[in-house]
């Protein structure tokens, strides 16, 4: 019973979260190519007001405006990269969920693979120690005989 | 080397717990504008008490302007508005207005009610002029030197701590520049 009640709870708040994650209103096209620009156009750019939400996520008053911005552009016969730049030189290189590399981007871009590499070298050298001081502690083939004799000599 | 390599992890870990305390005190959400630096975008609006005045960035005249975006429907308009008419009577600025996406009544209303600080304001019903400015919510605070440059962009209400903080060494700057005949 109790399960069952949770589960209900569980639910409702599914529901309920899904609802309030709908934009309020969206942009038909005729064109599905057309469709296909806009929605993603609009989940690569960042709402400026809402900063953790694209524009497709987005409810706030300026995401509905720049989605209608978009879907205007586009009907204009606008480039994407026309309709992304026109954003950018009013909202800044924020709004862009993929920023352009460049000397402000390029820690975000490269940092990770730098980090990476640096984490190689560490292990890479820390193996390459590991297996020098093995080898310190092996017999050359010189002192391996004489084990070999003494032994021998004690059989 | 070997004793650099004992001291890596501490020394990561000093290093990201700079990087994350300094991240603490960041302000995200106050983004710079992309328009610093260049000139006010051109527009042609209606004036908010004369439908019939077409108003163009020549109107916004004075040595140093303060674009200032309000709107009826913004509840930190309404706190920012004494402060508004304190700085106008103060004379250290040529304040505007620019009214975003309003209905011109409210705003007309509002005025009347609380006072107007604005030498005139630019009826933006459609939020184009705001759209252009990089506006994403009022109120704003834009200053404009006398060259037309906008110099500052401010997102939230403006009051006196605010004014210090943020504004008056840059219209002390802009002034020394003035001075200069820069």
């Amino acid at each position: 019973m109790l399960t069952r009640l949770l589960c209900l709870i569980a639910l409702l708040f599914i529901g309920a979260t899904s609802v309030l994650a709908m934009p309020s209103q969206t942009q038909a096209f005729d064109d599905p190519v057309m469709e296909k620009r806009y929605q993603s156009l609009i989940k690569e750019l960042r709402c400026p007001k809402c900063q953790n939400q694209n524009l497709a996520d987005s409810n706030s008053q300026i995401a509905v405006d720049l989605r209608n911005e978009v879907y205007d552009m586009l009907n204009q016969g606008k480039a994407d990269m026309e309709i992304t730049s026109y954003m950018v030189d009013r909202y800044g290189e924020f709004v862009l969920y993929r920023p352009k590399v460049n000397q402000l981007t390029y820690i975000l871009w490269f940092g990770p693979a730098v980090i990476l590499f640096i984490g190689v070298v560490i292990v890479v050298i820390a193996a390459r120690r590991k297996a020098a001081s093995k080898k310190e502690l092996s017999l050359s083939a010189e002192q391996q005989q004489q084990l070999d004799e003494i032994l021998k000599e004690k059989d | 080397m070997g004793k650099v390599i004992r001291f890596l992890p501490l020394i990561v870990f000093i290093a990201l717990g700079a990087v994350l305390y300094r991240g603490l005190f960041l302000k995200p959400q106050e983004l710079p504008s992309a328009l610093v630096g260049e000139p006010v975008p051109a527009f042609s609006l209606p004036s908010l008490k004369n439908a019939d005045t077409v108003l163009t960035p020549a109107d916004l005249s004075g040595d140093i302007v303060l674009l200032n975006v309000w709107a009826t429907w913004c509840p930190s308009c309404r706190y920012e508005h004494p402060y508004l008419l304190d700085l106008a009577k103060s004379g250290q600025v040529s304040l505007y207005g620019l009214n975003y996406k309003d209905e011109r009544q409210a705003a007309l209303k509002w005025l009347d009610d609380l006072g107007d600080p604005y030498l005139l304001n630019v009826f933006d019903e459609a939020g184009r002029l705001g759209l252009d400015l990089g506006v994403y919510a009022a109120p704003e605070t834009f200053v404009i030197d006398h060259h037309g440059i906008i110099r500052k962009r401010f997102a939230g209400p403006v009051d006196a701590k605010v004014w210090q903080q943020e504004f008056a060494s840059l219209v002390k700057t802009i002034r020394q520049e003035q001075a200069r005949g820069e």
